[in-house]
């Protein structure tokens, strides 16, 4: 059969789990993947050379890592798979693609977005210095390289992820300085109900936190982060919090892991042209999606938590949902039963991901008091004080005009570190709700374009 | 309600109606700057920040110098820092077209009687003094006093001195209609504010022409997006900024470098834009054709990596000549628009002299060429 021609980017649960139900359908999609190898970040594998066990790399995830992959291996030869490859933009019809030194142009009739999340990160004073990292990094380090990014390894922010990667460094024998979460227990009592929607990922949760507990780490809940100290040359050398009752405490560290839970990599969705919408609940503007992933634009498709923050499992069947929206988008025909019970399976996975926010949200107002000389952009060195400067000098208050005026969110990352945070600062400074500041629009490249690189002919 | 009265209603907030409104108060006049969106936010934000007069036509040197002047006292002026950097220009050209060399000779001897003193260079002397260049150039022409300035900062700049010094700007202004009624232009805005005045001056780029048309004077305005990127920042080297003479659209690239660090490069293949939604897309393919064109020209910037590209929407007339002067239909309206993406340098000029011909009734700096009357842009023959 010659169906349409498909690319789904990323080869995490949900472009995995889409390009095996295209497949099923008989259609050979291309799947592009930024990493060398499958399995996105969440199950991202280990090197060729590396011979740790599932149970190692994954822990509590280790059945669904292995299935994945295996699901992976069988797909190979029925797509045409291309890893290390960078989607730099989206333009006519058309992904820009950069490998191994050569750009070269895809052409598609349907294109499916899985581009996964990153962490959200809230500035903390000192933390441009050297070992910071965010949480994701910080596993990403242990997962694919086998270290630490430490010897004494301070995790902080809120979130899942949080004691996730800190029980995994525990575990990997590395020394874990404390945990501090600046969320407050009581949340997560309060969103038990909805928490129940998963009991399993619920008890991996709690027994992760009772490991590190076991271990006599220090942990603190509903803290609010002081600053990460250190030096030019040597280095982060601690970390200094209040704790829920107000107590000023330091730790000494050689290295920070920090990370706010997570936000979606809309980047190339944005360059496809999606439409955005602000999403009140997790204060991050998403592209608009209907209930099985089809975005504003034709033919363009989103799934897994490039979309909406809701975890794997959710990633998985997102995946699924947005292979079967192509097909009928395409007239293939669809099993009607399995769609219905995969959108129940996923309502259910909403719910949970519900409670996980209302345990762990987004502490906005630590970057209404962020202080002054807090460096908020690390690409172009861009404090709070800045930021509050150009508000009240300029008048300036959406997002792409303080990023004219001020440099924020104009270097290397383009936001991704920042954005978040720049934008509750300015919204605080000037008055207004945080909607009203915006977004950063998104500029291709996706991630910095060699000018050396040599084109392919169209 | 009550309309806004003043002298002048400027029309769209670039860096040409910004000057204007500030230069129109410094003369004394009362003014309110009426911008769609944001001050500066369209083509006067995006374009490659060129200070540039070396290539203009000659006939345009006078206003060009005059807008020298001002960009030399632009931080003074408006009391900010607009990030001019004043040093030098230099335009090459490859060894495949040496005919062009010859053009800088003759337009550097003309450019001197016109006050832009120029220094054309080729062979060792070139090369020992911007060893940058790959071994395609030929040879170059240098402007000592052009160079660059920040388009993200100036227009908005001189909105604000202009606000200090009494003017009146409004933002996210969309203009619903225009009429004239007796002595007074009353314009109202979609939002239901009015505003009045006996001279209106549309400058408004893109968007200019239908004010233009609904007063008798249609233009075949049209629009293009620049194509821009920007590299990581890297060690400030390179202060002077550097273009390429070129018949062949693609080879026709420029870039500068900042303190900053990040080099800036602009020029090539044109993108698509869309007024009616003040949006433009850079194509993939014109960043692609950037990267071939720069290694020909400075063939170690290739070990750079841009990290952003951008475009925007900038009004092109046929003959790619700005209309600068007043309406040949309607006394009391003037024009300046259509830059066709070299409106950067010239448009604090055209603003000063804008303003001077509002507030006097003629100009000390000649700006004939510019009619809207004239033969090469008319739509009736």
């Amino acid at each position: 059969m010659v169906g349409p021609r498909v690319i789904v980017v990323g080869a995490g649960p949900a472009g995995t789990r889409c390009a095996e139900t295209l497949v099923a359908a008989g259609i050979r999609p291309t799947l592009i993947d930024e990493n060398r190898r499958d399995g996105g970040q969440i199950y991202r594998r280990q090197p060729d050379n590396f011979k740790r066990s599932y149970a190692t790399l994954y822990g509590t995830e280790a059945t669904r890592a292995e299935s994945q992959h295996r699901s992976f291996d069988a797909l190979r030869e029925h797509i045409d798979y291309l890893p290390d490859t960078l989607v730099w933009n989206i333009s006519e019809r058309r992904v820009f693609v950069l490998h191994e030194s050569r750009l070269s142009e895809l052409p598609f009739d349907a294109l499916v977005l899985c581009t996964g999340a990153t962490d959200r990160l809230m500035p903390i004073k000192g933390w441009n210095f050297a070992g910071t990292y965010s949480l994701g990094g910080a596993q990403v380090a242990l997962k694919a390289q086998a270290c630490s990014i430490g010897r004494q390894v301070v995790f902080i922010g809120t979130g899942p992820l949080l004691y996730l990667v800190a029980a995994q460094y525990l575990k990997a024998g590395a020394s874990v300085a404390a945990v501090l979460d600046t969320s407050p227990w009581s949340l997560r009592l309060a969103a038990l109900p909805k928490l129940l929607a998963l009991p399993r990922a619920l008890v991996n949760g709690v027994a992760l936190t009772l490991a590190l507990r076991r271990a006599g780490v220090p942990m603190y809940s509903g803290v609010e982060p002081l600053e990460i100290s250190g030096t030019g040359e040597g280095g982060v050398d601690g970390l200094s919090f209040k704790d829920a009752n107000g107590e000023i405490r330091s730790v000494a560290c050689d290295a920070v892991a920090m990370g706010y839970h997570l936000r979606p990599e809309t980047q190339l969705a944005d360059l496809a042209r999606c439409e955005f919408h602000f999403d009140t609940a997790t204060r991050q503007w998403l592209p608009r999606i209907d209930p099985q992933g089809r975005s504003s634009v034709s033919c363009v498709y989103l799934a897994g938590d490039g979309a909406r923050i809701l975890g794997a499992n959710a990633a998985e069947v997102s995946g699924l949902l947005a292979a079967t929206a192509l097909l009928q988008d395409f007239k293939q025909p669809v099993d009607e039963d399995m769609l219905g019970e995969q959108r129940r399976v996923l309502s259910r996975l909403e719910r949970f991901a519900q409670g996980l926010r209302q345990s762990f949200p987004w502490p906005a107002h630590l970057a209404a008091c962020l202080p002054d000389e807090a460096v908020v952009c690390r690409c172009e060195a861009v404090t709070a004080g800045d930021l509050r400067h150009i508000v009240a000098r300029t008048g300036a208050v959406e997002a792409n005009r303080v990023k004219a005026f001020g440099r924020v969110g104009m270097g290397r990352c383009q936001g991704r570190y920042c954005a978040n945070a720049a934008a509750e600062i300015v919204a605080h400074a000037a008055n207004v709700p945080l909607e009203q500041v915006g977004r950063l629009r998104g500029q291709a490249p996706v991630k910095p374009l060699p000018m050396g690189a040599e084109a392919d002919a169209p | 309600m009550k309309a806004v009265a003043s002298d002048v209603l400027v029309v769209g907030g670039g860096i040409v109606g910004s000057s204007a409104a500030f230069f129109l108060r410094q003369r004394g006049r009362s003014v309110t700057l009426l911008e769609r969106g944001l001050v500066g936010q369209q083509a006067s934000g995006v374009n490659f920040g060129n200070i540039r007069r070396q290539g203009r036509p000659l006939e345009h040197l006078a206003l060009s110098n005059r807008a020298s002047a001002t960009w030399r006292r632009m931080n003074e002026l408006v009391g900010e820092d607009v990030e001019h950097i004043a040093e030098g220009h230099i335009r090459v050209c490859y060894r495949d077209r040496p005919e062009i060399l010859d053009d800088f000779v003759s337009y550097a001897r003309e450019a001197r009687i016109r006050g832009l003193d120029l220094e054309v260079v080729s062979g060792t002397a070139l090369r020992q003094r911007f060893p940058f260049f790959g071994p395609e150039v030929l040879g170059g022409s240098y402007s000592p006093l052009d160079g660059h300035a920040n388009p993200r900062l100036a227009a908005p700049a001189l909105a604000r001195a202009a606000r200090r010094n009494g003017a009146t700007v409004v933002e996210n202004c969309e203009i619903l209609h225009v009429e004239k009624n007796g002595d007074d232009f009353c314009v109202t805005s979609s939002d239901g504010r009015t505003f009045r005045a006996p001279a209106l001056l549309v400058t408004a780029g893109a968007w200019s022409s239908r004010f233009a048309t609904q007063f008798g004077e249609p233009v075949p305005l049209t629009s293009h997006g620049p194509t821009m990127c920007v590299t990581e920042p890297v060690p400030y080297s390179i202060h002077c900024a550097v273009g390429v003479v070129s018949p062949v659209k693609e080879e026709d690239l420029y870039f500068r470098q900042i303190p900053r660090g990040n080099i800036i490069i602009g020029g090539g293949l044109r993108n698509p834009s869309y007024p009616d939604v003040c949006r433009a897309y850079v194509m993939p393919r014109n960043t692609l054709n950037q990267f071939r064109q720069i290694r020909r020209l400075a063939p170690e910037l290739k070990r750079l990596h841009i990290i952003r590209v951008w475009t925007g929407v900038e009004g092109y007339l046929p003959d790619s000549q700005p209309i600068i002067g007043p309406s040949r239909t309607t006394s009391g309206l003037y024009y300046a628009f259509g830059f066709s993406g070299a409106g950067f340098q010239i448009g604090p000029g055209a603003g000063d002299v804008m303003a001077e011909l509002i507030a006097t009734g003629q100009t000390t700096t000649p700006i004939d060429v510019f009619d809207i009357n004239r033969s090469a842009i008319s739509t009736t023959s």
